[in-house]
């Protein structure tokens, strides 16, 4: 048992003295703080791309045929949302983090703001083609079905597509929040102590790597099972209606 | 049946792909307040593409129609509101599957028309019962068969009021032993004075409520008349090859 008592010693040293676990504690609450804040700033471009995209698509047709400026207005966003989508999805997303702390926001040194931005947006970018995925798989019949009673677009799409849309990409969307959780561990090349950041500080320290490692692998384990579970009970709530 | 035009097709065309397929060529034709309309013709003879039109679910290329006298073809009116007054049932239900049946019929009328809950429900379950259906109000589409969906489907569309419906080919997804519980159900309607377009291969009931029908071929209409001589005598010989295909 002589391993056990030098086990439980090495976790004494690493996590007690200095009250070294507070950084741990600090670091997880730094990812907690970006992850929520930046899967608020992905949903809300999410939305906002995928109505953009999906309308163009759904009514560039008839938006020509009946003319107007609409139409034009809609293609300039929509060119503008693919732009952004190439970008984002074609480049590393620590480098875009880097080009947001020491390029964009270089004045700034609150790292966890340019975190949340950062990681915000790149998010937002695989969000919104999720919510696309999904507006599109909604048979185009609901569509014509809600619009036939007198809904206007936005209404249809409101009451009718989205919720239905919702149901169908939740699994997809667990899976981008889950990634985003785990991406957020690069934040350190910014100067944030997140959780990654304070268990390799710690372990820098102590020069023990095992404990320190494989509590921040644990902590992120369970927030992503805490997670799915959750996403789990939402999911059969909505499954209601298939019964 | 009246005098009143309720609506006014002229000169409608519809193309596709550059203009090379002519799925609508130059229709004209009226559908007065009452009238039963029944549309036949071959599959791609442009029929469902006229009554899609008639609620600008296609946009047309060229031509006009005019709603109680409107002109819906302008971009200057709101479809909404006279969508509002025309009623569709699809071929395919499109029921909202995210709602229960009393909420698929109750949603529009109380967002759109400010219906109270307390009214859009009962004039719901009334509808419902009409149809036989009272009892699976607070069930979801997909625990109902086809001939219910399709059921469900018209009330629906009943409970915005509107001043004529529009059928899509109602019983071409069902299958063959619910096909006569929705055309009761349209019959009914039929006898009540609802103003009526159908698009349907259902023969049968063309010739038993229909007040007038109407042939189309290649995005014409070919001939147009009651629904005795339609059947008795047809003069057009396409539209005598078809009916010894059909009949």
């Amino acid at each position: 048992m002589e391993w056990l008592t030098e086990l439980i010693a090495d976790i004494q040293f690493v996590f007690f003295e200095k009250d070294r676990y507070m950084q741990l504690v600090n670091g997880l609450l730094n990812t907690l703080k970006i992850t929520a804040g930046a899967l608020v700033i992905g949903v809300v471009i999410g939305i906002l791309i995928a109505a953009i995209r999906t309308s163009f698509d759904k009514n560039k047709e008839s938006m020509k045929l009946r003319g107007g400026v609409g139409y034009y207005i809609l293609a300039i966003l929509n060119g503008i949302c693919k732009v952004y989508l190439t970008i984002v999805r074609g480049t590393p997303v620590v480098v875009q983090l880097m080009i947001a702390y020491f390029v964009i926001f270089a004045s700034s040194d609150d790292g966890v703001m340019v975190g949340i931005i950062a990681f915000g947006f790149n998010s937002g970018a695989y969000v919104a083609e999720i919510f696309r995925a999904g507006i599109m798989s909604i048979d185009h019949g609901q569509f014509e079905a809600g619009r036939s009673l007198g809904f206007n677009y936005f209404q249809t799409m409101r009451f009718i597509v989205i919720p239905q849309m919702f149901k169908a990409v939740l699994p997809t969307l667990c899976n981008e929040f889950i990634a985003l959780l785990k991406e957020t561990s690069v934040a350190g090349y910014v100067g944030v102590i997140d959780l990654t950041k304070a268990g390799n500080v710690i372990a820098g320290r102590t020069f023990i790597y095992f404990i320190p490692l494989i509590t921040v692998a644990l902590i992120y384990l369970v927030m992503v099972m805490i997670l799915s579970w959750l996403v789990g009970i939402l999911e059969r709530r909505l499954r209601k209606s298939d019964r | 049946m009246t005098d009143k035009v309720l609506i006014k097709v002229e000169n409608l065309k519809k193309h596709y792909t550059g203009g090379s397929v002519k799925a609508l060529d130059g229709i004209n034709c009226e559908i007065k307040k009452g009238e039963v309309v029944v549309i036949v013709g071959p599959s791609g003879s442009g029929k469902s593409t006229l009554l899609r039109s008639l609620n600008l679910l296609e946009i047309p290329t060229s031509g006009k129609i005019y709603f109680d006298g409107t002109d819906i073809t302008d971009k200057k009116t709101n479809i909404n509101t006279h969508r509002q007054r025309m009623g569709m049932v699809f071929q395919h239900f499109n029921l909202f599957p995210n709602m229960n049946v009393l909420k698929n019929m109750t949603k529009a009328p109380m967002t759109l028309l400010k219906k109270s809950k307390e009214d859009a429900e009962k004039q719901a379950l009334e509808l419902l019962d009409r149809v036989g259906l009272k009892d699976r109000a607070d069930a979801y589409p997909s625990q109902l068969s086809g001939g219910q969906k399709q059921r469900v489907a018209i009330v629906r569309a009943l409970c915005m009021e509107p001043e004529v419906m529009l059928f899509d080919e109602p019983t071409s997804a069902l299958d063959p032993e619910m096909v006569g519980e929705v055309l009761d159900v349209m019959k009914s309607l039929a006898r009540e004075g609802m103003t009526m377009v159908v698009v349907t291969h259902e023969m049968g009931f063309a010739r038993e409520v229909a007040t007038r029908v109407i042939f189309m071929d290649e995005g014409k209409i070919i001939e147009e008349n009651t629904p005795e001589e339609f059947f008795a005598n047809p003069k057009n010989p396409r539209l005598k090859d078809f009916l010894s295909k059909v009949l």
